[in-house]
């Protein structure tokens, strides 16, 4: 507060306080008298047409008027972070809930949604719905579609090699060496980015150790790095870059700039570990891909002498709301989240823009849509999941998730050995 | 050497006007360094002896920051990264710019068309220049496909080799700003009186031999110049590397201002961050006066003398 403070005084002194005052007296009144909120959320062609028409209906019929202002991703953490608090702070803020969401309620930054949307919460699926919470009270409802990470893999080169798609990890290594040995690169993996990476380690720990060794470490509990099914997941990862799964140039290949979506699309790679995302990607950028019949999709190989469970999936459960603690209009914030997230118009128009809506029961609303096979399988994957480990780059304070990401690419690169990995994220603060 | 003036003659009145201009010229200046350059010192001064991550207030927590230097292995790691980054871009920008400097200056029809056309990565924003470099270098689709066995990587692993990777960063850099000083030295290259060329054809000196005594050393203040706008410019860039690798792959590529960006805006430790950027502004500093110094720039000599 005091650095903004100092600033503030600053910046007051070189524009003339007249400027600011100005600016500040027409920033919270709206046409029609009443009150203006803002909401905060990414900049998303496809959400905009579903939020859009959920504002507007919300405010013809309001006193107080919702304002929508969207952010690209990167920026958007950061604008977040230093408007939280201050004066410019959202009323109604899009998270990705777990660790992001964890430190602005340590904050005392987030109104306790637990007792005003009890009734509502009963509607949203509880592995997503419990990604919203810290210390046991709801601080975020899922306002988004589900986002488990998938194993997808291309029919066509299967077909042609003769081979079956793995069902366990054993069989994962048996396919990559028949694909190598046929120079097919096994997996396609964006490794020049680091939570590409991450998706295996999440899932091998998963399957290795289950979901309460991520859940060890998201405490902050100490030793949970030096744990031996972490040991053995990074140990696992860095076997599979070493058997060359991932092909020899990994490390180059970029995601953003759909790199490895190609790779996938044209059959010089086989399989592709990525959220749930990745079908509209395909569908915008390799129609014909999708459309032939040719991706395929599976849940994440088993590790037959795992102790997790097979059914539990990782990935991105949801985006969240939040209501921000400095509001002057909290009441009229969860008004319009009660009234909006699970209306029928809101989960019509994000199953139109290719979103599975993270409510119970969604399954019938899904048939008969464009792209229903693959729909139905996400929601089937995460209704049917006995837990929903989130993205730990999300799930864990931003300081060690960035450490993390950076220890994952040494880790596949062999430049650190697994039980280095394990002793630099031990440290990692 | 006709407009020599005899500048001791019109002394007292003249120096009363043409002297020292008072202070008052240096209040808006002074006043503009004041607010967005020593202010945001001071602030980050401060902020490197707390705790903070952007929510809240900061918690004073002494030097715990700066003690957390000694035990930050990408510290040091990023130091030579840095240094080795600097010396690159040097070694590969100034050969380059010297040369295709002094070759745009003449004035052929033929060369300004091709200047022009060079010096069109200097109108390009350097997200545009990263992200197309990105493009490029993707080891399956990319030009890195092509070129790479040429290069020694067959399968087209550029940006992503741990070996290599610098290198690559470098050469990007250096596309994007070799154009810049080539600007530079062709400036500078015309300002050379065409009578001291005239007069060593007479003594029958090459081009080569030219290029070597009059040319480059007639060259030495613009080479200082555009050294030092190099490397201390190199401790302030990352954007681009931030876009090319994001400081990877691992961190072979994370230089120190990139260094601080991760831990700044991506890991949210200010406090951390803030104590990286002071050691920033104090290598900075002293740098670029240990250049001016070793150089002799700061005496500003005429390399016009006698003529």
């Amino acid at each position: 507060m005091r650095r903004r403070d100092f600033l503030g005084g600053t910046a007051a002194a070189l524009l003339g306080t007249g400027v600011l005052g100005s600016l500040g007296a027409c920033g919270n009144s709206g046409p029609g008298g009443g009150e203006q909120l803002q909401l905060w959320a990414l900049q998303d062609a496809e959400y905009q047409k579903v939020i859009r028409p959920a504002i507007d209906a919300y405010n013809s019929g309001a006193e107080d008027k919702i304002q929508l202002t969207t952010y690209v991703n990167d920026a958007y953490k950061q604008k977040l972070q230093v408007a939280m608090g201050s004066p410019q702070a959202p009323d109604i803020f899009f998270n990705w809930g777990g660790g992001n969401l964890a430190q602005f309620v340590k904050a005392g930054q987030v109104v306790d949604l637990t007792d005003r949307t009890a009734d509502l919460s009963a509607a949203f699926l509880p592995s997503v719905l419990s990604v919203g919470q810290a210390d046991g009270r709801q601080y975020a409802l899922p306002m988004n579609g589900i986002q488990p990470v998938i194993l997808y893999y291309h029919k066509a080169v299967f077909a042609a090699v003769g081979l079956q798609p793995p069902k366990t990890y054993d069989q994962l290594l048996a396919v990559v060496d028949a694909l190598k040995a046929r120079g097919v690169t096994p997996i396609a993996l964006p490794g020049s980015q680091g939570w590409t990476e991450l998706m295996y380690l999440e899932y091998l720990l998963d399957r290795v150790g289950g979901p309460d060794k991520f859940a060890a470490i998201a405490a902050g509990g100490a030793g949970a790095w030096s744990d031996p099914a972490v040991l053995r997941a990074a140990t696992m990862c860095q076997e599979l870059a070493k058997r060359g799964a991932f092909g020899a140039n990994f490390a180059s290949i970029n995601y953003d700039n759909t790199g490895a979506s190609k790779l996938f699309a044209t059959g010089k790679a086989a399989m592709f570990l990525m959220g749930s995302w990745e079908y509209s990607t395909q569908l915008t950028n390799n129609p014909a891909f999708v459309k032939d019949g040719k991706l395929g999709w599976l849940p994440f190989p088993t590790v037959t002498d795992g102790a997790g469970d097979p059914t539990a999936v990782v990935g991105n459960p949801s985006n969240y709301y939040s209501v921000s603690a400095g509001s002057t209009h909290a009441d009229t914030a969860v008004d319009f989240l009660k009234k909006t997230l699970t209306s029928e118009s809101y989960l019509k128009g994000l199953i139109a823009a290719g979103q599975v809506p993270a409510v119970k029961g969604v399954e019938t609303r899904l048939a008969g849509t464009p792209g229903a096979d693959f729909t139905t399988f996400t929601y089937q994957l995460v209704a049917g999941a006995s837990s929903f480990t989130q993205s730990w780059d999300q799930a864990l304070p931003p300081s060690v998730g960035s450490e993390l990401l950076t220890n994952l690419q040494k880790l596949f690169l062999a430049q650190l050995t697994p039980a280095d990995f394990v002793a630099t994220m031990g440290r990692a603060r | 050497m006709t407009t020599a003036v005899p500048a001791l003659g019109r002394a007292p009145a003249d120096r009363r006007r043409h002297g020292r201009p008072g202070a008052l010229w240096a209040v808006p200046a002074g006043l503009f360094f004041t607010a967005f350059g020593l202010a945001p010192i001071l602030v980050v001064a401060y902020l490197s002896l707390t705790r903070w991550n952007g929510l809240g207030d900061p918690v004073w927590t002494g030097l715990d920051n700066w003690r957390a230097l000694r035990d930050d292995a990408d510290l040091t790691h990023g130091i030579w990264t840095t240094l080795l980054l600097t010396a690159l871009c040097w070694l590969v920008q100034t050969p380059l710019a010297l040369l295709l400097g002094v070759w745009a200056a003449a004035p052929q029809r033929n060369r300004a068309v091709l200047s022009a056309a060079f010096f069109l990565p200097l109108l390009l924003s350097t997200a545009a220049i990263a992200l197309a470099w990105q493009s490029l270098l993707d080891p399956n689709f990319g030009a890195a496909a092509t070129l790479g066995p040429w290069l020694g990587a067959p399968d087209g692993n550029l940006i992503g080799d741990p070996d290599r990777a610098l290198y690559v960063v470098a050469l990007v850099i250096a596309w994007q700003f070799v154009p810049f000083h080539t600007l530079i030295y062709q400036a500078a290259v015309r300002q050379i009186p065409a009578t001291l060329y005239e007069a060593a054809a007479i003594d029958g000196a090459d081009r080569v031999r030219q290029f070597r005594s009059i040319t480059l050393p007639l060259l030495r203040h613009t080479i200082i110049a555009s050294s030092v706008l190099m490397i201390v410019g190199s401790l302030t860039y990352f954007e681009t590397i931030l876009l090319l690798t994001g400081g990877g792959p691992g961190t072979e590529t994370r230089v120190l201002p990139l260094h601080m960006y991760i831990k700044g805006f991506v890991g949210f430790d200010m406090g951390y961050a803030s104590t990286l950027s002071v050691l920033l502004v104090a290598v900075g500093t002293v740098l670029s006066v240990l250049i001016v110094r070793a150089t002799g720039y700061h005496r500003m000599a005429s390399d016009r003398e006698g003529l």
